[in-house]
């Protein structure tokens, strides 16, 4: 590859051809200020529109001022990024943005996480020197996501996330002129769309123009009603990032802090989703060694690849788009949902206490999870198996509200019995997980022998399609995962024309899986981030003593006193569900 | 007064039809490409739709890059408020607009040409299907294939602007990419594409039929040629006319105005405000050593005489952009609002006059920092017509 020599702020620079201003400069240590592009490194995922105009550089010679983003180097360009003029241009262009913006940032939910803020701060904004107008646009409300479209900046990583990585198409700019913002078609309401909820669109946002439904009041208030037992429930991306909210380095594994928060808040027992996890585990691979023996006794009703189920964008995505194909997935309901159906039947039972005054909360990564929790079919007389479902940001506010000092909680074990878990339901949190625990378990039971090597590292990494297979005693067992819904899509489309040939497929709508849901602390842009995230989740699993699912005492102990054993009747009724073809169905 | 330039001059070179197309193009396709380059760059024409950009040079530009495929585009979305002269010649003289696309396709090395059609235009969409038609078959009689199609623009302004127009014919938004990369390297589908507009298609054809140096000999240095004006505004006689470039404002005016012309909208809402003081001195042409200012893109001229509120006009204009800017780029979206909010906000006495320093600074900010022309070209509008009618601006 050819070589380029430029001048930037009078240092001379050699850099690739193709690098763009932006790159080059950051190879010398120069930092151009930024808005609307951002990269994740490693996942293929960039946006970079050059429509903020915040990073324009002089480029000697040029009328204009270029858009370091996007503009590639050139043999012998000179460039300054902070002549006179480009310093004027990026206050002005600054200025502007914010003399269309509401600043409420004292009362904003982004605050201090809001990049449009670090820009203004790091800009040494004071004044506003050209005010006019704002935008008025109408709040659009959903069961998961907030739209506060007067915060758009126009920055399209929405759409971009939306419409390239996840490939749903809800959103796209609409309007010209003043009136420009993303939105879905007719500026309609995301509940009127074929969103999935996933979230990342809230993940990538700069300012609060996409948050989360926040149910942080809600859970303060049931915490406060003495007639009411409240436990909690934590997904296992949770505890991968939630320190990321205190400042502690990413990657930093905060289990047992984050339960002694937990307790310190109040609730009552404090439980793992993992467990619910493992529970999973017994349905789902109980169900795809069900399928497959009658697949391989040449039942041909039978259908295969079978596809996991505990990702609800993921649900919602192929019940928009791939109705037809509603009979593959597992019909294994989440663990959020497992676990909130064993907890309101169960566990009401066990400490006697009516299901009305049980209230579950659990703490996902997730934005999805809480359209998830109001599904109807999830819901016995209108009362939720979960009652919220709150973001690991969500949890960190109730933290700081309660005035806990998270970095110095000691360390505190969940409660039992739904607090126990093992190595496999913790790696549910990291793109393959799900599989690779279900394998575990599907080895021993189909083989009958047990495994040597628990690790299946072919089935870990970034990579958004992967494929691996692994042999179960003579048996190719052929494995899919995807990761984002982009990749998903691809996956099914060979699936529906024939092409695919696997027998069991993990998907998660989320690129990396769960560590890099819509309600995990935000990445900014720094994909090494989620990387660490997935390093610990890992960690976690091989520190565990158990790290089989079909090994945890506790859900051994929970079929035998009450769910029989998997697919059993009882299991059918609580921790299974059934698809709807919403090919037409826009909900309101 | 300088005596570089022309008097007025009419010329009837664009709508005179002597029916010669199929001479015309068996003619050019007999010759060498180069040469036709060559040609097309010693006759100095520049584009009649854009920033004027040397016609000989894009064609040749397009043909050097390697690639498998290459396109012709004519730009016919004509959107600029007040002109239809794109209309009347693909109206009037289809053929000959058909026949420079298909010399550029020979040159080139392009097989396929598009019409991009402004919406409003659509009842012309059936008359130029048919002379296409009868153009594709004669293509077929004499051996050379190039086929030209249609795609109807969608209303918006912005879609003229030649890079959100090829994003509006991939079925995109319409909205301007970054450039670099030109149309030239990278246009339609990614492919080397020359976009050019309807008058100079038909410039190019006078080129071919008269050569370059009967072209070349009229109108003055840098400003070579004949252009369409479209004349509307405080005139007895609106209208569509062909004039040799060149000429001084005073001289047009003498020949358009009312008696009472006080000032004139050079080049439509992205073009100047040119007052009575400076008539004499405005050349109009191309931007170069001789001529004052730059030249109308579409050949909006609009006189305006005493009874007029500069104001108003401005108002206008500022209206326009808010609301044809695209949207994408922070300068134009959020700079067009605020310099038409803050107009109002100094005439009702909410702000100091001296606001109005402060926004031709961000006019002229808007300039050098927006993505395409309609946002970098505010500013020529907007501090003519300020610099040049303060008090009306402010009383
Ligand atoms: C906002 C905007 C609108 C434009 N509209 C038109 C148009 O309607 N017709 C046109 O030929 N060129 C239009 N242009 C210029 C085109 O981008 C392009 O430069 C031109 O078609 C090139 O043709 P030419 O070289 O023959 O002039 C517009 C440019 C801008 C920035
Ligand atoms: S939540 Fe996901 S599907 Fe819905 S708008 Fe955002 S990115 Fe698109
Ligand atoms: S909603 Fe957020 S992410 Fe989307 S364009 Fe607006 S500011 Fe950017
Ligand atoms: S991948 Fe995980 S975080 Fe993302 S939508 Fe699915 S369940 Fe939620
Ligand atoms: S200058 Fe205006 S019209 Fe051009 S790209 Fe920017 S917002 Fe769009």
């Amino acid at each position: 590859m050819e070589m380029i020599n430029l001048t930037i702020d009078k240092k001379p620079v050699v850099v690739k051809e193709g690098t763009t201003i932006l790159e080059a400069a950051a190879e010398i240590g120069i930092k151009v200020p930024t808005l609307c592009h951002m990269k994740l490194h490693d996942m293929g995922i960039e946006n970079k529109p050059g429509g903020c105009r915040v990073c324009v550089v002089e480029v000697e010679g040029r009328r204009n001022l270029a858009p370091s983003c996007v503009t590639k180097v050139e043999e012998g360009m000179v460039i300054s990024t902070s002549s006179i003029r480009a310093l004027n241009a990026r206050r002005t262009v600054t200025e502007l943005i914010l003399s269309d913006h509401p600043a409420d940032c004292l009362t904003c939910a982004k605050s201090g996480e809001c990049e449009l803020q670090d820009l203004a701060q790091e800009l040494g904004i004071r004044e506003i020197h050209y005010k006019g107008e704002q935008s008025q646009y109408r709040e659009d409300t959903s069961p998961a996501i907030i739209r506060d479209v007067n915060k758009c900046v126009m920055c399209r990583r929405c759409e971009m996330m939306c419409n390239e990585v996840q490939t749903v198409g809800v959103l796209s700019a609409v309007n010209r002129g003043f009136d420009a913002v993303v939105a879905p078609a007719f500026e309609m309401n995301l509940d009127h769309s074929v969103c999935t909820y996933c979230g990342q669109c809230v993940a990538v946002c700069p300012t609060a123009a996409l948050t989360e439904v926040d149910h942080t009041g809600a859970v303060i208030r049931a915490l406060s009603d003495p007639s009411k037992t409240v436990i909690v429930q934590t997904a296992p991306a949770v505890r991968a990032a939630l320190g990321e909210e205190f400042n502690m380095e990413a990657g930093n594994l905060v289990t047992g802090k984050m339960v002694s928060a937990l307790r310190q808040l109040g609730f009552d027992y404090i439980f793992d989703t993992d467990f619910a996890a493992d529970l999973t585990i017994m349905e789902e691979g109980t169900e795809l060694l069900n399928r497959l023996s009658k697949h391989l006794n040449g039942d041909k009703d039978v259908k295969l690849p079978i596809l996991t189920s505990c990702c609800p964008a993921w649900v919602k995505f192929f019940e928009h788009q791939f109705p037809d194909m509603k009979e593959i997935p597992s019909t294994a309901r989440s663990p959020q949902q497992m676990f909130g159906a064993i907890a309101k039947n169960y566990f009401t039972e066990k400490i006697n206490v009516k299901r009305e005054d049980l209230v579950v909360v659990s703490i996902m990564p997730c934005v999805a999870k809480k359209y998830e929790s109001a599904r109807d079919e999830f819901a016995h007389e209108g009362n939720p198996d979960v009652d919220y479902a709150i973001t690991t940001r969500e949890l960190a506010s109730l933290i700081k509200l309660a005035n806990i000092e998270f970095k110095s909680l000691p360390e505190e074990d969940f409660d039992q019995p739904l607090g126990e878990s093992t190595g496999a339901g913790v790696i549910f949190g990291a793109t393959g997980g799900v599989i690779e625990a279900a394998v575990r378990t599907a080895y021993e039971v189909y083989t009958g022998k047990g495994l040597e090597k628990v690790d299946f590292e072919e089935l870990r990494g970034m990579e958004g399609i992967r494929e691996a297979t692994i042999d179960f005693d003579g048996l190719d067992l052929r494995i899919g995962i995807a990761h984002g819904l982009g990749n998903a899509r691809k996956l099914l489309e060979d699936i529906r024309s024939g092409k695919s040939n696997f027998h069991a497929i993990e998907i998660m709508s989320c690129p990396g899986g769960c560590i890099g849901g819509g309600g995990q602390p935000y990445h900014h842009g720094d994909a090494s981030v989620i990387r660490k995230r997935m390093e610990a989740i890992y960690r976690e699993d091989a520190n565990k003593t158990i790290r089989k699912s079909h090994e945890n005492p506790y859900i051994l102990k929970l079929y035998e006193e009450f769910l029989g054993e998997p697919m059993s009747e009882k299991a059918h009724h609580l921790l299974h569900t059934a698809y709807f073809d919403r090919s037409n169905k826009i909900e309101s | 007064m300088t005596t570089s330039h022309y008097q007025l001059k009419r010329v009837d070179l664009i709508f005179k039809n002597e029916n010669d197309w199929k001479q015309i193009l068996s003619r050019s396709l007999k010759r060498d490409q180069t040469d036709i380059v060559n040609s097309l760059i010693s006759s100095e024409l520049k584009g009649r739709g854009g920033a004027g950009f040397p016609t000989g040079l894009k064609w040749k530009l397009t043909a050097e890059q390697e690639a498998d495929t290459r396109y012709i585009i004519c730009n016919a979305d004509e959107g600029e408020p007040g002109t239809f002269k794109d209309r009347e010649i693909l109206s009037q003289v289809p053929l000959k607009v058909l026949t420079a696309m298909a010399v550029c396709g020979y040159v080139i090395g392009a097989t396929e040409g598009f019409i991009y059609l402004r919406g409003e235009y659509k009842f012309l969409e059936k008359p130029l299907n048919n002379a296409i038609k009868e153009f594709e078959n004669y293509c077929n009689d004499i051996g050379f294939h190039f086929s030209i199609k249609i795609f109807m623009g969608s209303g918006a302004y912005i879609c003229g602007e030649e890079t959100a127009l090829m994003e509006s014919m991939e079925g995109h938004r319409g909205e301007p990419r970054n450039k670099p990369p030109y149309p030239t390297n990278n246009g339609y589908l990614g492919k080397p594409t020359v976009v050019n507009n309807v008058e100079t298609l038909v410039h190019t054809y006078t080129i071919f039929k008269y050569g370059a140096k009967k072209f070349k000999d009229l109108g003055v240095q840098y400003s070579r040629g004949t252009k369409l004006f479209s004349i509307s505004g405080d005139t007895p006689i609106p209208g569509i006319y062909e004039l040799e470039l060149g000429m001084s404002l005073q001289d047009f005016v003498d020949e358009f105005g009312d008696g009472d012309t006080k000032a004139v909208q050079v080049g439509g809402a992205s073009g100047f405000l040119v007052p009575r003081k400076r008539f004499a001195e405005t050349i109009i042409g191309y931007k170069g050593k001789l001529t004052g200012i730059s030249l109308p893109t579409g050949g909006s001229m609009m006189l305006f005489n005493s009874s007029r509120s500069m104001f108003n006009v401005l108002n206008n204009y500022l209206d326009f952009f808010q609301e044809e800017s695209c949207g994408q780029c922070t300068p134009c979206r959020v700079g067009c609002q605020q310099l038409l909010k803050g107009i109002h906000a100094v005439k009702r006495g909410e702000k100091h006059a001296s606001y109005l320093k402060k926004l031709i600074k961000l006019s002229e900010t808007m300039e050098y920092t927006a993505k395409c022309g309609l946002g970098q070209s505010v500013a020529n509008s907007f501090s003519s017509i300020v610099e040049n009618f303060w008090e009306e601006m402010v009383f």
